[in-house]
């Protein structure tokens, strides 16, 4: 039996202190297997970045346990270990706005993410350049951030999260600069990085078109999980 | 792939701006250093040029820089009977406001580089149109043949037999052949030397010591004149103000100097001695008011330093966080913050101490800098940039990776 990559048991998580506390989640559990590509939706303050950010070990969980790729990441506190070398290592992070290096072009903003595991720079350029070729914005690889268009710059952000082959994708609202025509590439891409990788793929997302792109479809209401859905027109690509 | 340069390059123009303000900063400190090492520099100028082993002063003096100092000039034979001394001179020192009494139409041969152009413009071409100017001067009278004369004369010859001669520094922008006029009496300038200033910073003129003596009397009011001589007549006295004597290598300068301490009305002081009375008391206050300006400037660029490296941390804030999602150790932001401090450091450092040395001359005093001043203002001023750096260091190691999120 294959185990799951992301666990979540118990789960709750509050900011503030007193009066102004607000408890963002309470009582989250799921699980994710390797290859399953999850939604998260809900209405605006429901708690969906904030669930994809205790994955991303960003943040800290008030309770419950937080379990990735069968290690005890949280159980009332961090387990010990070097959570940046995790994060590294283990999770692509696919952020709202796309977060690229500015002082950086793009295929090295995708180069850098394969230094940082000790992938030498020449190397690490070609694979660059593979990916980006692999996501279409080949023709963009010594452009600087500043100079791409917003789908440009999501795919380079895409290809880096991608760099390293994380088993945990995390992806926040990725296609929300998109077309709905770039908007089904992207999500094509990860299902099929979720695959070919065995990767689990975790998106939060508002955008109703693709929400038949899911494996499997959590939606979320002051913090807890109200609905979950297996969307029945999901296909393999 | 270094993160720092590849940030700088970036933002170059930037980058540079910042440098320029810092290298201005920067030359305005290094240009204190040299400053206070040419006032030490110019104490010790006339002292050393004069190659003393021995000075034999009035006793209960420290003169004749630090404190006024009358000693009878026949002292020199006795000082010169002395075992180990070979050579004593007779020297008085005074400042006089001399004037230019016209004299060949020779330009002025000023100090090089930046001051010729300077004194050029500011003078006039010929040396005509300079009569009357007023020249401050450090006349020494010495008897030539004796210690005491100008230590090496560069233009023209030196004072022979015949009165009323001059060799004066080229600092003064007197070219041979010029006459000054002193108390009423014209000197006509036979050659020049170079770098001879007083503790001042004057520049030097050797007259002889008759001339000298002279030019003293005719210089006191008439009252104190009649008062030293006890009301006799207007014949000038042989005083000195020191005799500086010359040592033979083996004599032991203590032992000469502790034989002439033991005569009565006298007081001896060995070059060392000299020294540290022309550094600790002459130029001190100088020397500590320029000093303490040096580390106030050094510790506004400190201040100035950490704040740009804090800002062009806190700019990068997003970025930094963006590093920290994607898993870069701390290690590596560590060094974006402080390669960035260092290089920033550096190319100030360069732009100022090229500014400074192709400016200094045109400085009215000296400017000394030496490849060790130079040197060492560097290792400050990199201290200074790791120091500064840990600001930004510590803003950057707080920043959470959840910052690289919203918008
Ligand atoms: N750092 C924080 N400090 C305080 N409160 C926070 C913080 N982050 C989130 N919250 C609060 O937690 C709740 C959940 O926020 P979260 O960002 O997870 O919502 P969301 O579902 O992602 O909303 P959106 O669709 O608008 O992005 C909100 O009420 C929000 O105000
Ligand atoms: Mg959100």
């Amino acid at each position: 039996m294959r185990a799951p990559l992301v666990e979540l048991v118990g789960v709750a998580k509050g900011f503030g202190e007193g009066e102004a506390r607000v408890q963002a989640l309470s009582d989250i559990t799921l699980s994710a297997m390797p290859g399953e590509v999850v939604g998260l939706r809900g209405p605006s303050g429901s708690g969906k970045s904030t669930l994809l950010n205790l994955v991303a070990c960003i943040l800290e969980p008030d309770a419950g346990l937080l379990r990735l790729a069968g290690e005890t990441v949280w159980q009332g506190r961090w387990a010990p270990g070097d959570l940046r070398a995790l994060r590294r290592e283990k999770i692509g992070f696919i952020f709202q706005f796309h977060n690229l290096l500015p002082f950086l072009d793009a295929i090295d903003n995708v180069a850098l993410a394969l230094t940082l595991n000790g992938v030498p720079l020449a190397e690490a350029r070609r694979r660059a350049r593979d990916l980006l070729d692999y996501l279409q914005v080949g023709k963009r690889a010594s452009a600087m951030p500043a100079k791409l268009s917003g789908g440009e710059a999501q795919r380079v952000a895409i290809a880096r999260a991608l760099a390293n082959h994380p088993r945990i994708i995390l992806a926040d609202e990725p296609t929300a600069a998109l077309d709905s025509e770039r908007a089904q590439v992207v999500m094509d891409l990860l299902r099929r990085v979720a695959r070919e990788q065995s990767a689990t793929v975790l998106v939060v997302t508002h955008d109703e078109k693709i929400f038949s792109r899911f494996d499997r479809l959590i939606g979320l209401r002051d913090g807890r999980i109200e609905t979950e859905t297996r969307p029945s027109t999901a296909e393999d690509v | 792939m270094n993160l720092a340069l590849r940030d700088i390059r970036h933002n170059l123009g930037r980058f540079l701006l910042t440098c320029l303000g810092l290298g201005l900063l920067l030359g305005v400190a290094l240009a204190m250093v040299g400053i206070y090492r040419g006032v030490v520099e110019e104490a010790l100028s006339l002292a050393h040029g004069l190659r003393a082993d021995l000075w034999v002063v009035e006793a209960g003096s420290r003169g004749p820089f630090a404190e006024a100092s009358r000693i009878p000039g026949d002292v020199r034979e006795a000082v010169a009977r002395l075992p180990g001394v070979i050579a004593a001179g007779g020297v008085t020192f005074q400042t006089v406001e001399a004037r230019h009494a016209g004299g060949p139409d020779a330009a002025p041969a000023p100090e090089p580089g930046l001051a010729e152009d300077w004194v050029r413009e500011r003078l006039g071409e010929a040396g005509r149109q300079r009569i009357g100017t007023v020249l401050r001067l450090q006349v020494v009278g010495y008897e030539p043949d004796r210690p005491g004369g100008p230590p090496s004369i560069v233009e023209g010859r030196g004072i022979g037999r015949g009165r009323r001669e001059m060799v004066a520094d080229r600092g003064s922008g007197l070219a041979p052949g010029a006459m000054v006029e002193m108390g009423g009496v014209r000197f006509r300038v036979v050659g020049l030397t170079a770098r001879a200033v007083s503790t001042g910073g004057d520049p030097v003129g050797w007259i002889t010591l008759r001339d000298s003596q002279e030019l003293q009397f005719r210089l006191t009011p008439p009252a104190a004149r009649r008062a030293q001589q006890g009301g006799g007549g207007g014949q000038p006295q042989d005083t000195v103000n020191a005799v500086i004597a010359r040592l033979s290598p083996h004599a032991r300068v203590e032992e000469v100097a502790a034989g002439i301490r033991r005569w009565k009305h006298f007081a001896a002081l060995t070059a060392p001695e000299q020294e540290v009375v022309l550094t600790r008391s002459v130029v001190e206050r100088a020397r500590r008011q320029i000093g303490l300006f040096t580390v106030v400037l050094l510790l506004v660029s400190a201040v100035i330093v950490a704040l740009i490296v804090y800002t062009l941390t806190m700019d990068k804030m997003r970025e930094i966080a963006t590093l920290k999602l994607i898993g870069a150790p701390d290690g590596s932001i560590v060094a974006l913050v402080m390669q960035q401090a260092l290089m920033l450091g550096a190319v100030g450092f360069a732009g100022g101490t090229t500014l400074l040395l192709a400016a200094k001359d045109a400085f009215p005093r000296r400017v000394l800098l030496g490849p060790e001043d130079v040197g060492s203002f560097g290792l400050v001023v990199f201290g200074i940039c790791l120091l500064a750096s840990l600001l930004g260091v510590r803003y950057a190691l707080r920043i959470e990776p959840a910052q690289a999120l919203g918008g």
